[in-house]
C-alpha cells in the first residue's frame, strides 16, 4: 500500500482532471460516470473525459498477457499524461495504473518514466475528493442505513477505507451499519468469477449474508466489478438490498434504479399489482 | 558431482556468483551482529516477576512463590497434596534442585524419566519474562525426558534467573563452552487444539506445569 | 503424495457441497483469524518486528550458500550429520538408508511438511517400517489415510464425530471398547496409545521450523511436546527441512519466533520451542545417539534465482490460509498436494510443475489479504500473477481464453471502434434486461449467469451520453 501523499497542488484550487471512466461504468452504469463528473466539478476541478480511453488493461494483466497489457496501458498513458490528475471511480483501475503500470514498464526506458509520471498522479475518485481536494461539503441526502463493502484493490493497494465512510457521514439522512468481514473479497476477482463460478458463488453468498445481517438498506461500494457481482447475486436470489456506487450517493444521483434491489417505491408498486 | 556440490553450484548460480564468497565478505558476515533494537522487541515494562507470572499463567501454567530454598520442599509437598499425588518423584540432580533436602517419606530418584513416572522436578537455566517461559537445558544431571514424560512437571527457578527478553538467554548460552544437546523453552503444559479447534491440555507432554519461584 | 492438483475444479466443487467441511473451515478461519488479529493488536511493535524479520531473511537468502556451509560445519562440530537432497526421491533414499542402518522397525514422526513433500511415509511403509505420526492432527489424518488439509492444523476438516469413529475403528486393537466422544477423552486415548509407540520407536523423524547457522542447531516449535519425545526417546533423530530455513544467529531467531506463533495460532509463544544441537553427549543420560539433518532443495535453489525468491521467506505459519476466502470456501484438499491456500498455490506449481497445477495460480481473486497478513511480507498476489504470465508464455492458457482476450485487447486499443461496437451491444443488452432490470442468462456468459444475474446496462454508454451532452454543453456555452 502506498502512503497517501498529501496533495501536491492544493495551491491549485482548480487542477485539470482526466476522468478515467472505466469500462464497466462506461458500459453498464454511466450514472456513476456522471456522478464522478459532478463531484469533481463541485470540488473545483476542471474535468475532461478523453475520447481515447477504453480499459486499464486488468483483464489481460491478470491473465498473464504482458504484451497485451502493455499495448493497452500505453494507450491510457498517452491519453492521460497531460492532465494534472487522473481520476477513476474504481479502486482496482486506479490501482492498476498507480501500482502496476510502473512495474510493468520498469525495464522499458522509453515508457518507464511516462508510466511512473501517470501513476503518481492517478487517484481513485473518493480518495481524491477526500485526500487531495479536501472535500467536506456534500449536498446529498438519502434516508436509511448503508453498509460498505471494501473492495480489495482499493483497500489494499490504495488504502481506501475511511475516505468513503468519512464523506458518506455528510450525507443527510444516511447512517452507517458495518457488516462483518467488510474487508473480505466478494468473489468477483475479474475473470475469476467466470472461471470458478461455484467458488465465487460461495464467496458472494458469504458477502450477501453479512450485508443482510447488518440490517442495512443500502450496500455501497467503490468498484463496479464487485457491485455488479453482488448485485447480480442479490437479483438472482431476489434479496431486496439496494446496491449503489458510493459516487452515486455522494452526488445525489440515487433517483435511478439501484444496480440491484428495488427502491421502496418499486416494491410498493409490485405489491399493489 | 555429489548432490551437495550440485546444490551449492545451483545456489551460487542463483545468487549470480560462481565461487563462494570472498574473504572480505566472509569476515564481514562473521562480524555481523544484528540484535533487535528496543523498539523491535515487545516492550517489557514494570516488574519482571509479575510479567512472567501473568504470561505463564495465561498459558495455563501455575506458579508458587517462596522466600528461599528451604521452603521448596514444603511447596512441592503442598502441590502434591493439592493434586493428590504420592510423594514419589524423579528429579534433576543439579543446582538448587540437587541440593534440596527432601522430607522423610519422599522417594526422589535422580535419573531420566520413564513411562510410569508421575511427577518430575527440574531446575532451569533461565526464565523469560517476555513470554512467560522457563528454559531447561539437557546435561548429565538434568535429562530431557524429565521435561516431557511425567504428567506433572515442577520446575524450580530463582528470581535472579529471570531475564527480560529471549535475546538475554542466548547471550547467556553463548558464554558456555558448547550448546547443550537440547534447550527447551517451555511456556506451559502440553496443549492441542487439533480436534475442532477445542483446547485440551496434556497432549503428549506434561498435563501440568508448576513453577516454584524462589526469592 | 502424488499431486492431484489437476483435479482442482472437481475437488473444489465437491468440497463446496460438504456442509461439515464448510462449518469446519468457517470455525478455523474465524478462530485463527480472530486470535491473530488480537495478538497483533496486543503487540505495538509488531510492524517493526515484521520489518526486521524481512531484513533478516533477505540478508540470509542473499548469502544462503555461506550460511548453509556455516550451518553444516557447526552441525558436524557438534557431532551431527548433514545430508543434501536435490529431489524428494533423494531425500527418501537418504532416510530409508538411515533407517536401515538403524535397523528400524518403528519410526515415530513429528509433523514435517518437508517429509510430506518427500512422500516419506508410503516409502517407509513399503520397506516394512511402521510409521506413526504423533502430532494429534497428523495422527488423525494418518488413521483416515488422508493428506493434511492445513499446514499447521492438518485435521481441521474432521469433525469430532468422524474422529470418534476413526478411533473406534483403529484402536480396538489397543483395547478400546467404548467410543471416545469428548475432546479430552480423544486426546487422552491418543496420548496413551502413542506413549507406547514413542517408547518403543527406533527412529524419530521431525521437521524443523528454523536452522541456526551460528551453532548448527535446529529449532522445533510445537504445542503438544510430541516433537520433543520424538527427538529424545529413539536412538536416532532425523530432521527434515527445506534448505531455506536457515537464519544466521539466535538473535535473528528471536525475531522470527515473535512472529511465528502470533501469525499461526494467535498465541504469543508456542508451548515448546526446542533447540537441538548435535546428538547425545557422552555424559548425557538421554537423547539420541545419532542426529541426522536432511536438507531438501526440490526447486528452492532455482527459486532463489528468479522472481520467486521472496517465497523462500515463508515460515509456514499458515496465516495466508487462514485469511484466504478461496481456501475458506474449498479447504486444503482441493489444492491436491502438500501445500494449500495462497502459499500452496505458489509452491505447488514450482515444485510439481505448472502443467500439473494449472488451476492453482488462477483460482485466486488477487484480493491481497494473504500478503497483508503474511509475517514475512511475501507478495503472494504478485507471484500468482507471475505464474499466470508463465502460463500465458508457455501457452498453457486455453485457446478459447487466448482468442477472446486477444479480441478484447485488439478492440481495447482502438477506442473509436470499441465505442461504436459497445454502444450497439449495450443497447441490445439493455433491451434484454428492460423488464426485470437484470438478465438471467446470456450466451457465452454462462460462468457469470450460472450463479447470478447480469445487471442490465442503462442502454446508452457513458461515452455516447458524454458526447451527446458535450455537444449540448458546447451549444449552451
Amino acid at each position: 500500500m502506498k502512503a497517501v501523499d498529501k496533495p501536491a497542488s492544493t495551491e491549485n484550487p482548480s487542477p485539470s482532471v482526466g476522468l478515467f471512466v472505466t469500462c464497466l461504468v462506461d458500459l453498464f452504469r454511466p450514472n456513476v460516470g456522471f456522478a464522478a463528473l459532478d463531484l469533481l466539478e463541485q470540488a473545483g476541478a476542471r474535468v475532461d473525459v478523453p475520447q481515447a480511453q477504453v480499459c486499464c488493461g486488468q483483464p489481460a494483466f491478470n491473465t498473464g498477457d504482458e504484451k497485451g497489457t502493455k499495448a493497452i496501458a500505453q494507450g491510457v498513458i498517452a491519453a492521460f499524461e497531460h492532465f494534472d490528475y487522473v481520476v477513476a471511480p474504481s479502486g482496482s483501475c486506479a490501482g492498476m495504473i498507480r501500482e502496476h503500470y510502473p512495474v510493468l514498464f520498469a525495464q522499458d526506458p522509453k515508457w518507464s518514466g511516462r508510466a511512473e509520471a501517470v501513476a503518481d498522479k492517478t487517484w481513485e475518485l473518493i480518495s481524491f475528493l477526500n485526500d487531495v481536494m479536501g472535500v467536506d461539503d456534500i449536498s446529498a441526502s438519502l434516508d436509511g442505513n448503508y453498509t460498505y463493502h471494501d473492495s480489495c484493490s482499493g483497500l489494499r493497494e490504495l488504502g481506501i477505507s475511511h475516505q468513503p465512510r468519512n464523506l458518506l457521514s455528510a450525507v443527510r439522512g444516511l447512517s452507517c451499519s458495518e457488516m462483518k468481514d467488510s474487508n473480505v473479497c466478494c468473489g468477483f476477482g475479474g475473470t475469476f468469477c467466470v472461471k470458478y463460478p461455484d467458488i465465487s458463488e460461495r464467496m458472494v453468498n458469504d458477502k450477501i449474508r453479512n450485508a443482510v445481517d447488518s440490517g442495512a438498506d443500502y450496500l455501497l461500494g467503490g468498484d463496479m466489478g464487485c457491485l455488479m457481482n453482488i448485485a447480480g447475486k442479490l437479483s438472482r436470489d431476489k434479496v431486496d438490498l439496494q446496491v449503489y456506487h458510493v459516487a452515486e450517493v455522494l452526488a445525489d444521483r440515487t433517483d435511478v434504479s439501484p444496480i440491484a434491489g428495488r427502491t421502496p417505491e418499486q416494491r410498493t408498486r409490485s405489491e399493489d399489482s | 558431482m555429489s548432490s551437495r556440490d550440485s546444490i551449492f553450484a545451483d545456489l551460487r548460480k542463483s545468487l549470480g556468483r560462481t565461487e563462494s564468497l570472498g574473504a572480505d565478505k566472509v569476515a564481514e558476515l562473521q562480524q555481523r551482529s544484528d540484535v533487535a533494537r528496543e523498539d523491535e522487541r515487545p516492550q517489557v515494562s514494570g516488574d519482571l516477576i509479575e510479567r512472567f507470572v501473568v504470561k505463564l499463567t495465561a498459558g495455563a501454567g501455575t506458579v508458587t512463590r517462596v522466600r528461599d530454598a528451604s521452603e521448596v520442599p514444603r511447596a512441592v509437598e503442598q502441590y502434591l497434596e493439592e493434586h493428590q499425588l504420592p510423594p514419589k518423584m524423579v528429579a534433576a540432580s543439579n543446582g538448587l534442585v540437587g541440593s534440596i533436602r527432601w522430607p522423610d517419606g519422599f522417594q526422589v530418584e535422580h535419573r531420566p524419566a520413564s513411562r510410569d513416572d508421575r511427577v518430575s522436578v527440574t531446575g532451569a537455566i533461565a526464565a523469560v519474562a517476555e513470554t512467560g517461559t522457563i528454559v531447561v537445558s539437557s546435561d548429565n544431571e538434568s535429562p530431557t525426558t524429565l521435561n516431557f514424560l511425567p504428567d506433572d512437571h515442577i520446575a524450580v527457578i530463582e528470581t535472579g534467573q529471570l531475564r527480560t527478553h529471549l535475546e538475554d538467554v542466548w547471550s547467556a548460552l553463548r558464554e558456555a563452552d558448547e550448546m547443550p544437546r537440547a534447550v527447551n523453552f517451555i511456556s506451559g503444559p502440553s496443549k492441542t487444539a487439533d480436534v475442532e479447534q477445542t483446547l485440551a491440555l496434556g497432549a503428549h507432554g506434561p498435563r501440568r506445569l508448576h513453577v516454584i519461584m524462589v526469592g | 503424495m502424488q499431486p492431484v492438483s489437476r483435479e482442482f475444479k472437481i475437488h473444489s466443487s465437491k468440497a463446496l457441497l460438504d456442509e461439515k467441511l464448510s462449518a469446519a473451515l468457517a470455525r478455523t478461519q474465524d478462530g485463527f483469524g480472530g486470535q491473530r488479529a488480537a495478538a497483533v493488536e496486543a503487540l505495538p511493535e509488531f510492524q517493526k518486528i515484521r520489518e526486521r524479520a524481512l531484513r533478516i531473511k533477505n540478508h540470509t537468502l542473499e548469502h544462503l550458500d555461506y550460511y548453509l556451509e556455516k550451518f553444516e560445519r557447526e552441525v558436524q562440530a557438534a557431532g551431527g550429520h548433514v545430508h543434501w537432497a536435490r529431489t524428494p526421491e533423494e531425500g527418501r533414499k537418504i532416510i530409508l538408508d538411515l533407517c536401515e542402518q538403524a535397523e528400524a522397525r518403528t519410526v515415530i514422526k513429528g509433523k514435517s511438511m518437508v517429509s510430506e513433500e518427500m512422500a516419506l511415509n508410503p516409502a517407509l511403509e513399503a520397506s516394512d517400517i511402521e510409521v506413526v505420526e504423533t502430532d494429534l492432527g497428523e495422527y488423525i489424518i494418518q488413521l483416515a489415510k488422508e493428506p493434511p488439509s492445513h499446514i499447521i492444523a492438518p485435521a481441521i476438516h474432521k469433525t469430532r464425530e468422524q474422529i470418534t469413529e476413526l478411533f473406534s475403528e483403529n484402536h480396538a486393537q489397543y483395547g478400546l471398547t467404548e467410543p471416545v466422544t469428548e475432546v479430552a477423552d480423544i486426546v487422552h486415548e491418543a496420548r496413551t496409545v502413542l506413549r507406547e509407540k514413542f517408547i518403543n520407536a527406533d527412529v524419530g523423524i521431525t521437521g524443523a521450523n528454523f536452522l541456526v547457522a551460528e551453532s548448527g542447531s535446529t529449532v522445533l516449535v510445537t504445542n503438544e511436546g510430541n516433537g520433543d519425545l520424538s527427538s529424545t526417546l529413539p536412538k536416532m533423530h532425523i530432521i527434515t527441512a527445506g534448505l531455506e530455513k536457515v537464519v544466521p544467529t539466535f538473535d535473528d531467531l528471536s525475531t522470527m519466533l515473535r512472529l511465528l506463533a502470533r501469525s499461526a495460532t494467535g498465541q504469543e509463544f508456542s508451548v515448546y520451542t526446542s533447540v537441538f544441537t548435535g546428538p547425545k553427549r557422552n555424559t548425557d543420560q538421554d537423547g539420541p545417539e545419532e542426529l541426522h539433518i536432511v536438507l531438501l532443495d526440490n526447486g528452492r535453489t532455482e527459486m532463489l534465482g528468479n522472481e520467486f525468491r521472496e517465497m523462500l521467506r515463508c515460515i509456514r505459519c499458515g496465516s495466508c490460509l487462514n485469511h484466504c476466502p478461496v481456501y475458506g470456501s474449498v479447504g486444503g484438499h482441493a489444492y491436491g498436494w502438500v501445500y494449500s491456500g495462497p502459499m500452496g498455490s505458489v509452491l505447488t506449481p514450482l515444485m510439481v510443475g505448472l502443467g500439473e497445477a494449472a488451476d492453482l495460480p488462477n483460482a485466486c481473486t488477487l484480493n491481497g489479504r494473504c500478503e497483508e497478513v503474511c509475517p514475512m511480507s511475501i507478495p503472494l498476489p504478485r507471484m500468482l500473477r507471475a505464474l499466470r504470465v508463465r502460463q500465458f508464455e508457455e501457452k498453457l492458457v486455453g485457446s478459447r481464453v487466448r482468442a477472446s482476450l486477444g479480441a478484447w485487447t485488439w478492440l481495447a486499443t482502438k477506442p473509436r471502434l470499441y465505442q461504436a461496437v459497445t454502444g450497439l451491444g449495450m443497447k441490445m443488452l439493455a433491451r434484454l434486461g428492460r423488464k426485470n432490470g437484470s438478465i438471467r442468462s446470456l450466451p457465452l456468459a454462462g460462468g457469470w449467469t450460472q450463479a447470478r444475474d447480469l445487471p442490465a446496462p442503462e442502454g446508452e454508454t457513458f461515452m455516447q451520453a458524454w458526447a451527446r451532452q458535450n455537444r449540448n454543453r458546447g451549444a449552451r456555452q
